[in-house]
This record gives C-alpha cells, sequence and structure tokens, in this order.
C-alpha cells in the first residue's frame, strides 16, 4: 500500500543523496520526493511517498532511521494527517468556449489560473494526490495538455503531535 | 600572544594523534602529499607502506580485528580511493570500525574531471557507515573526531572522509582545536536492552525445552565472550557460533555444538531446525546460516538480540527483538535470571543433550585420512597447524575451502583468534590482515591461510612484509585450482570446470625467496609435520608453505541448495 513517510535530517551535503542511494540500493521504492530545509535551516525536511507493505515499510523506517544524518522519521499514513501537493499545468485555451470551459473547471476545484499566454493558460491546484489526478483528467478531456509540473507530496500530521528536534 | 596556527595537513596529524592512532596504513600520492610530509615530522604515530591500497585497507582491518582498534587508512585521491572500496565493504560487511582517509582535488577543481579525481564519497556511499566531505580546514580535526566515534560506537563500520588539497597545502593556515567527546543529535545508539523485552526473553527461555544459543560477530566485536560462556554455562545450553562469531565460545567448550550454516556442523543445523527456542546473540541470520529462509525453524521462538535495528526481522522474524550492546544485553539477561531464580529444566535439558549427542555422533566435521602415497588432505593440514600451534595462533583467512576447512579443523579458544572475510568473502584478504595483526602482536604466531588463488590476489604484500619485518606463516593449501568454484562446478555443474584451474602457477617457493623470505614447499604426507614444525619455528623471517594438497576434496558437510537449515550433505552423495 502506499505510504507517506516524513524525515527529519541534518541540513548536510550528501544527506539527500544517502537518502535516495538507501531506496535505490535497497530495492525500495519511492514514488515523489520532496525535499527543503526547515525555518531552522540546519535542517532538512523531506517526505517521501512509497509503496511496500508492512515488513518492507518497518525495513525502511529503521534503514533510513540508521542513516547518521537522519534525526527522526515518522510513517504518516496510518494517522490523520494532510497531505498536500502542488500542480502547475500548461493547457491550450484557444477560443471562448475553450477558455470558459477551463476557467470553470479550475473554479470547481478551486485552482487559479496565474498565467495567460495567446492560446495557452497555466493553472496552480493544490490538493492531494486524488484531488490533483482527478483535476488532469477532466482538464485532459476537455483540452490538451502542453505540460505539467508536480511537486510531489508534503505531509503533517493534525494535531498536537509534531516531528521536531 | 598570537594564536598558533597550522595547516590542514598538520591539523590531520595533530588530530590523529589526539586519537591515540598508533599506525596509519596507506599509500602517497599527489593529493595526499603534504599530509605525508607532515607525517615525516612526527614520531607519534608509524605509517605503514602497502604496494596497493586495497592491502591498506585489509591491514588496517585485521589490525582492528584482533586488537578492537579503529584502523586508519590513509589514501591519494582518484585511483588511490577506488582502490579502497574492496577493502571498505569488507569491513561494512562485517562491521570493522575504520576510518579512510581520502585525498581529493582541490575545491576549485571538484567537478571538472581534474586528473585524479573521483567522486569517493559517491562511490563508497552504499559501503560506509557514513562519510564527510572536508570544505574548510578548520573542521578537519573535528571531523576526524566524529569520523573515529561514528566507526566504533553502535554497530561499528567504515567511515570515510574527503580531504580536498587546497584544505592541506602549506598557504592556509588555521586555529587548531579538538573535541574527542563527541556529542551529535541524530546519532545516538541504544545500549541497553528494553526492561520489558529482557523479562519476556528470560521467561521464554525459562519454560524452553530444546534451547539453542545462536551467537555471532557481535560477541567479538563486543568483547562478551566471557558473558556469552556464563551464560551458555548458567542456562547448560547448546551454543553455535556463526563464521564470525568463532572463538566467541571457546572451540573445545563441552557445550559448544560447532559452526552453522552452510559448511556448519550436523549437530548445530540439526539443534536449530529442531529447537523450540532459540536465543540469537549478535548474529544476523546471514543466508549462508539460514539456507531457505522459508523452511527456516518453522517451530521456534526467536529472541533476537542486535545492536542494529535493521538487522532484526530483515530476513527472519524475531518474536522477542531487543535492541542494545550485546554484551549489556547478556548482563541484563544474566540479572534477571538471578532476579527470578532461573534453574535449568534437567530432565528436558538431558533428553535434549541426548539428542545432540547422536547428532554428534555422527562425527560430520571429518574426512576420510590419505590413501598410502596419496596427496595430503586439505583438512590434514588445517589439523597439523593446530597442534603444532597449540591452538594459540592468530589465524587470518582468504577466501575459499581452506577458509571453510581452517573454520571447521581450527577450534578457536579466543575471540579475535579467527580472523576472516565472513560477510563479503574477500579474496586477498588473508596476507594485508595477517600483517596488521603481526603488527600488533608480534611475539605470537600469525597465520595466514589461503591457496593459490586467494594469495595471488594481493601477492605483492610480500614487499611491505619484508619492510616491517612482519614474519607471518603463509599456509597456501595449493591444489591447483580454484577449490570453491571448482567444488560448486562438480556439484551444480556437472564437473564442466570454467575457468576454476589455473595453469602457469609460479613457483611460491621461488617468489617468497624473491621478495627476501623463506620458501618451502610441501608434497609428500611424510614431512608434513616435520616442515610445518621448521616453519612455526623460525621466528624472524616470513614463511611461505606452499602445500601442495589434493585437488579433489570437497567441504563437507554442506547445506542442500534450497533446503532447510538441516538438510545436509555428508559427504560426497550422502544425506544426512
Amino acid at each position: 500500500m502506499r505510504r507517506i513517510l516524513a524525515i527529519l535530517l541534518e541540513n548536510e551535503p550528501g544527506s539527500l543523496s544517502r537518502i535516495v542511494g538507501l531506496f535505490s540500493q535497497r530495492a525500495f521504492n519511492i514514488e515523489s520526493l520532496t525535499v527543503a530545509p526547515t525555518e531552522d535551516n540546519t535542517l532538512s525536511r523531506i517526505t517521501i511517498a512509497t509503496r511496500g507493505d508492512d515488513k518492507i515499510l518497518e525495513q525502511i523506517l529503521k534503514q533510513v532511521n540508521k542513516l547518521i544524518d537522519v534525526i527522526k522519521v515518522t510513517d504518516l499514513t496510518d494517522r490523520k494527517h494532510v497531505e498536500r501537493e502542488l500542480l502547475l499545468i500548461k493547457v491550450l485555451a484557444m477560443n471562448d468556449k475553450s477558455r470558459t470551459e477551463v476557467k470553470r473547471i479550475t473554479d470547481i476545484f478551486r485552482g487559479s489560473i496565474i498565467d495567460i499566454g495567446k492560446q495557452i493558460y497555466t493553472i496552480q491546484l493544490t490538493g492531494d494526490a486524488d484531488k490533483i489526478n482527478a483535476f488532469i483528467e477532466t482538464l485532459n478531456n476537455e483540452t490538451e495538455i502542453i505540460e505539467s509540473a508536480r511537486s510531489g507530496c508534503v505531509g503533517i500530521a493534525r494535531g498536537e503531535k509534531a516531528l521536531r528536534v | 600572544m598570537t594564536k598558533q596556527l597550522f595547516t590542514g595537513a598538520e591539523m590531520v596529524v595533530k588530530a590523529l594523534t589526539a586519537l591515540d592512532v598508533k599506525y596509519v596504513f596507506g599509500y602517497p600520492g599527489g593529493s595526499v602529499l603534504d599530509i605525508y610530509d607532515a607525517i615525516f615530522q612526527q614520531d607519534d604515530f608509524e605509517h605503514i607502506l602497502v604496494r596497493h591500497e586495497q592491502a591498506a585497507t585489509h591491514m588496517a582491518d585485521g589490525y582492528t580485528r584482533a586488537t578492537g582498534e579503529v584502523g586508519v587508512v590513509l589514501a591519494t585521491s582518484g585511483p588511490g580511493a577506488t582502490n579502497c572500496v574492496t577493502g571498505i565493504a569488507t569491513a561494512y560487511m562485517d562491521s570493522i570500525p575504520m576510518v579512510v582517509l581520502a585525498g581529493q582535488v582541490a575545491t576549485t577543481l571538484i567537478g571538472d574531471d581534474a586528473f585524479q579525481e573521483t567522486d569517493i564519497i559517491g562511490c563508497s556511499r552504499p559501503i560506509v557507515k557514513h562519510s564527510f566531505n572536508c570544505r574548510n580546514l578548520e573542521d578537519i580535526p573535528n571531523v576526524i573526531a566524529k569520523a573515529f566515534y561514528i566507526a566504533k560506537s553502535g554497530r561499528p563500520g567504515p567511515v570515510v572522509v574527503e580531504l580536498p588539497k587546497d584544505l592541506l597545502i602549506p598557504q592556509n593556515k588555521g586555529e587548531f582545536s579538538i573535541n574527542t567527546n563527541v556529542e551529535m543529535r541524530s546519532y545516538n545508539p541504544t545500549a541497553k536492552g528494553h526492561p520489558k523485552q529482557i523479562k519476556k526473553a528470560v521467561k521464554i527461555i525459562s519454560e524452553a525445552k530444546k534451547l539453542v544459543v545462536y551467537s555471532g560477530g557481535g560477541i567479538v566485536l563486543s568483547d562478551a565472550s566471557k558473558l556469552l560462556t556464563k551464560l551458555v554455562e548458567t542456562l547448560k545450553a547448546p551454543c553455535t557460533n556463526t563464521l564470525m562469531g568463532l572463538g566467541g565460545i571457546s572451540g573445545t567448550h563441552e557445550n559448544f555444538i560447532g559452526m552453522l550454516g552452510m559448511h556448519g556442523s550436523l549437530e548445530a543445523n540439526k539443534s536449530m531446525a529442531n529447537a523450540d527456542v532459540i536465543l540469537a546473540l549478535g548474529a544476523r541470520f546471514d543466508d549462508r546460516v539460514t539456507n531457505n529462509v522459508k523452511k527456516f525453524c518453522p517451530n521456534a521462538t526467536i529472541i533476537h538480540v542486535d545492536i542494529d535495528p535493521t538487522s532484526i526481522s530483515k530476513t527472519i522474524n524475531a518474536h522477542v527483538p531487543i535492541v542494545g550492546l550485546v554484551d549489556i544485553v547478556i548482563k541484563q539477561l544474566l540479572d534477571e535470571l538471578k532476579e527470578t531464580n532461573f534453574e535449568p529444566n534437567e530432565e528436558a535439558l538431558s533428553q535434549w543433550w541426548d539428542q545432540i549427542n547422536q547428532w554428534r555422533a555422527v562425527k560430520s566435521i571429518s574426512y576420510v585420512p590419505e590413501a598410502e602415497g596419496a596427496k595430503i588432505k586439505p583438512q590434514h593440514v588445517v589439523e597439523s597447524m593446530y597442534r603444532i600451534t597449540n591452538g594459540e595462533a592468530y589465524v587470518c583467512s582468504d577466501v575459499g575451502q581452506h577458509q571453510m576447512f581452517a573454520a571447521q579443523y581450527y577450534p578457536f579458544a579466543k575471540p579475535r583468534q579467527w580472523i576472516n572475510s565472513g560477510g563479503l568473502g574477500t579474496m586477498g584478504f588473508g596476507l594485508p590482515a595477517a600483517m596488521g595483526v603481526k603488527l600488533a602482536f608480534p611475539e605470537s604466531h600469525v597465520i595466514c591461510i589461503t591457496g593459490d588463488g586467494s594469495i595471488q590476489m594481493n601477492i605483492q604484500e610480500l614487499s611491505t612484509c619484508l619492510q616491517y619485518n612482519l614474519p607471518v606463516v603463509i599456509v597456501s593449501l595449493n591444489n591447483r585450482s580454484l577449490g570453491m568454484v571448482r567444488q560448486w562446478q562438480d556439484m551444480i555443474y556437472g564437473g564442466r570446470h570454467s575457468s576454476s584451474y589455473m595453469e602457469s602457477l609460479p613457483d611460491f617457493v621461488k617468489v617468497a625467496e624473491a621478495y627476501g623470505h623463506v620458501g618451502i614447499q610441501i608434497n609428500e604426507l611424510s614431512e608434513l609435520d616435520t616442515k610445518l614444525e621448521e616453519a612455526f619455528s623460525i621466528k624472524n623471517k616470513l614463511v611461505f608453505l606452499d602445500i601442495l594438497v589434493d585437488e579433489k576434496e570437497h567441504v563437507y558437510p554442506m547445506q542442500i541448495r534450497h533446503g532447510a537449515v538441516d538438510e545436509m550433505w555428508i559427504k560426497k552423495g550422502e544425506k544426512a
């Protein structure tokens, strides 16, 4: 099943490559990976979406924890959490009908049009993976997708639980 | 008063001195010449010049396995560093603490494919416990201190430190400060086992009727052999060792039932298969132990003690996992046994031992003695070697049949006496490892047991032996072929000996003599003991024994592929 892991680690050169290397070395799957420094810039936070059964997940968590740079790792999947992904997508909007329809779909999904060209709309949307997939599918039925960029998901636990030093 | 300033190269030397390093094993080259210049101007530690960087890593490794001290390697950038890769992987697989200082091109050149530039951090990433790129010269001392701390704490392992040339040159200087009491927020290895798990384990052990203690390299690494022996004697249980754990309990102890696994004893593997409780101490259920994991000890409750959580339930599911240093956990177990007034179940024990003694009676570790005029059996050589050295030698092995014969026929009384590349199986390990041991223990017999294949993978180190007066005894079981490969080809590949025999072998006696050593060939059984005795009586010269043995001999017993742990060939064509 799909799992969302949040990892807090030292913001050191090479620490990201150690995580990525570990996943490939041990034949673990990476569906998406996002990384950026936290408000404390000595720390980075990674969110990884992966797939595996309980036994594989247990190994992933232990192996990631074993890396010297890693401070904490948690599996967000089974607890209450929020996950979001950012989509930037460029679609053809050739005529009035098409423009109206793209605008209407974007509104329904609560996205926003952030750039307009002669025949092109660029749209921004946030949401979980299901919502993004549904949006892309709807647009694809309506017009032609020129290009899209997805951030991969980021996640955070709801409530008091926090991943911090 | 102005503060004294040092170059990065001087800082490397000062840091190693502050960390009580006695030997550095290495080979100079462009990017580390400044460090070599600083080494030249000090006498706190000795530098050992090898003939190939791979040997430097194995020599440091052997030194470490015998002494417990962190081994230090110094290599130049590019090929110097990549030559270390096999040695780093060897240390990684067997959890040996090692610090490899690798030169690098100047920071201004990194990424330009400069002369002798390799991304050694990238190359070694999957086979190190951790690695550091130094980018600031004043960081050097504390990076080295951290490298040592990480290498030797928790589950030990190799650490690589990359040192770019511009941080080392005389033009750049900085203040020196080092903190050897390292603390890291991201790294705090667990030491003690969880008290609840200890209680749970002791309860299961107390109720066991067919308990086996299965111990591994962790016992050797954490110097827990006395504690293990005490535990085994308290429980009156049988104890088996992995290849890495030999010497953890004396090989002649009455509770010792031999090595387990692929070439383990029948009694060890049978005991495991029939156990109701397995107490695994510092062992990791390696595939060379378990055979087919799906058939592995289905009826046993498994208590698994290991410092590394990833080792627990990786291949075999543990019912009671205990994360902690094995010496500390054994103490906890002994305390809890005392606390609960543990009394061995004598009736169950006597039935269990009766059963084990029946398996023992098969004498699975045995061979057919030589017929009149026949070639020497390799097992016979190991037996003679054991007798002549009173079982007290350090035995450093290469990889292949000779390694298994040594493990089977030389019962090790103490930990750290048996030194071999168990995890990675690195041919060429034996000689440099023996050299590292001889350096630490010049008064002891140090044997390199090897074969005509393995010895040629680092034979150039005979030159280093002469330079530093390292009179190890090389016992080469020469069967004119790659014995273990040949054995598998005989058993599995229809006897087709594809590239497993050695044509144009050198005259090893002359090779030894050319390097300034003593070479002795043994061809007749009648001269085996006298010539071995002669070799071990020569104290100040390296002796290379080229012993021509029966090339048809196979290592038995042997687990049957894809079978359960106790499904074994006892000898050619005969199943247990």
